[in-house]
């Protein structure tokens, strides 16, 4: 019995078992790997290696070349590149700032009071899940020009704060918070704004961060498409599909750009892993 | 007595709860405008022939006659959306679950490393376009490379320009895109799993991990495992920006039209609002519906 508490998970495990499911890992895990792995290696390729036959994972003579290429070839066009990013860091930045506060303003009564409608509300939001916003794509373009919005950075903005991910995994985190903390501060006078401010939203800092990455990885990559037509206002992602579509003279710097693309947010993921998870798993999603 | 005082003490109640209201409202107005009335008008929508100049004009049920009866299109998208449903839905979100539940008896530092490579495809901000150096037409894509280089071919094959190819490479791609939020969540759901559950099953004669995982993990994983399918679902179902960064608009003989890239050509391109409007609503009602089914029969696990 001893030897069973104390071995935690360990019983009832056989090794051959254990090998063949590591070895699925392996196997699958290369597969997820080693396109990243490419696109790393041939942003450092120079052009004749990325034109090689046979064509090589990995890179032999590692040069920089294919960023200044990208430098240049950005400097040349009329909109600078800082321009682009500066679009994108705006879009993001904003996106995220405005959605963590309404979505959190708007979990906090639905996970901690009783109110006619409550339950309408929340599942209204839950069903949202269940469709892509492709569905909704031509009523909100002409929710979007009645309202003025068109070739604005607003446009794709403001709907993002009411993404409704977000609202659901914040609402089932903040039920986690325990009502007699927030009883002790109603009883010393606190109101529903002051409790939600300063008792509410420091308990869901964690929280946040889930937030923070979900909704970076979609305004990240977001290109503003359908919405946004003046070259000014495009963001990152777009100017680099028009670089990679540029074919072979451009190979290279689209590597470079791909690259420039996808490790931001996953070094942003590694930074916030941890927290992440533990986020979702104290989250505790019900039905 | 009655209906009066039921109302007026509900209206009492929604009084009394003024600040939860000021709280929600931002929120929701927000949602009100972005999702719930533009489902709500393209539902009406759908039912008009509307080309943005004229106002709608009302012409029943003509848009979905037309649809399901002389779209030839429409019918290949609807083939291959459901391809991608029935293909990537379910193997991806198994995979979802089979990868997290070995990752998690990793140890943690193993189990965060394999945690980003499996994520990171998901979250790398859009760069599927990798695959189109993967699947390059000439002899310098890595596909035709190594086939070359084996003699499996003679000369390159146009990956992306042959009917038959573009379906499996977009489910291939699709697949290697799809290890997201519900993994994530598989991920998180597994760590919550009561330990002493395991100790108790292992006193009651579990024997293997298979009746483990059937018997203990599943069942308590089931609000997890209900979000999983939502997502993944939802998913597989509004395939498009892959479609067309890889296949291009229109695809090939449109090999790789799905619904959503047919409501993009007619809402975008043709200016049929009407008509594409009633695309989307078919499209809003099967991933309703089919998400509302998946969740009843998710109900049934380990009973």
């Amino acid at each position: 019995m001893a030897a069973i508490a104390t071995g935690k998970k360990r019983v009832n495990r056989s090794l051959s078992g254990s090998l063949s499911l590591f070895a699925l890992l392996l196997v699958f895990g290369a597969f997820m790997v080693l396109p990243l792995i490419y696109a790393i290696n041939n942003a450092f390729k120079p052009l004749d290696e990325i034109f090689t036959f046979p064509p090589t994972l990995f890179v032999k003579n590692p040069t920089f070349s294919n960023f200044s290429d990208l430098l240049n070839l950005l400097s040349d066009s009329w909109v600078p590149f800082s321009r682009y990013i500066f679009n994108t860091v705006f879009i993001t930045g904003i996106g995220i700032v405005g959605h963590v506060l309404l979505a959190s303003a708007a979990a906090y009564p639905l996970a901690k009071h009783k109110f006619p409608g409550k339950v309408f509300m929340f599942q209204v939001v839950v069903l949202s899940l269940m469709f892509t916003p492709a569905v909704t794509a031509i009523p909100n373009y002409m929710i979007m020009s009645w309202l003025g919005w068109i070739d604005t950075y607003w446009a794709v903005i403001i709907p993002a704060f009411a993404y409704s991910l977000g609202l659901y995994l914040m609402k089932q985190f903040m039920e986690q918070i325990p009502d007699a903390l927030l009883e002790a501060a109603k009883i010393d006078g606190a109101s529903e704004y002051r409790i939600f401010w300063s008792i509410v939203m420091p308990n869901v800092k964690p929280a946040w961060l889930t937030l923070i990455i979900l909704l970076f990885q979609m305004l990240w990559g977001s290109d503003g498409n359908g919405y946004i037509y003046s070259e000014q206002l495009k963001t990152l992602h777009y100017a680099a599909g028009q670089i990679i579509q540029g074919g072979i003279s451009r190979a290279g710097a689209g590597a470079a750009v791909a690259l420039i693309l996808m490790s931001v947010p996953i070094t942003l993921f590694i930074f916030s892993q941890s927290r992440i998870i533990e986020t979702m798993a104290s989250s505790g999603m019900k039905d | 007595m009655g209906m009066k005082s039921w109302w007026s003490w509900k209206l009492q109640e929604m009084k009394a709860s003024k600040h939860s209201y000021v709280l929600l409202a931002p929120y929701m107005l927000l949602f009100l405008m972005f999702t719930v009335i533009p489902v709500v008008i393209s539902i009406i929508l759908s039912f008009t022939y509307f080309n943005m100049l004229e106002f709608p004009r009302f012409i029943g049920w003509q848009n979905y006659t037309r649809l399901f009866l002389e779209d030839d299109v429409f019918l290949i998208a609807i083939k291959n959306t459901l391809l991608f449903a029935i293909i990537t839905g379910p193997i991806s979100y198994i995979a979802c679950f089979v990868f997290a539940w070995i990752i998690n008896e990793l140890t943690p530092k193993w189990r965060a490393f394999m945690t980003l490579i499996f994520y990171a495809p998901s979250i790398s901000g859009n760069v599927y376009f990798i695959w189109l150096m993967i699947f390059s037409g000439d002899r310098y894509g890595i596909a035709n490379g190594l086939l070359i280089k084996w003699g499996f071919l003679l000369e390159p094959i146009q990956w992306l320009k042959t009917e038959a190819y573009i379906m499996p490479i977009l489910i291939l791609v699709q697949l290697w895109l799809s290890l997201g939020t519900g993994f994530l969540a598989f991920i998180a759901g597994l760590q919550t799993v009561d330990r002493t559950l395991y100790e108790a099953g292992a006193v009651d004669g579990i024997k293997n991990r298979w009746q483990e995982l059937w018997y203990i993990t599943l069942p308590s994983m089931r609000p997890q495992l209900m979000f999983g399918a939502v997502i993944q679902l939802t998913t597989s179902f509004a395939v498009a920006d892959v479609s067309i960064a890889l296949a291009g608009f229109p695809s090939v003989n449109y090999a790789a039209e799905t619904v959503v890239t047919h409501l993009i050509d007619f809402g975008t391109t043709r200016f049929e609002m009407g008509y594409a409007s009633a695309i989307a609503t078919v499209l809003f009602m099967i991933m309703v519906g089919t998400n509302l089914l998946v969740q009843k029969l998710l109900r049934r696990v380990g009973e």
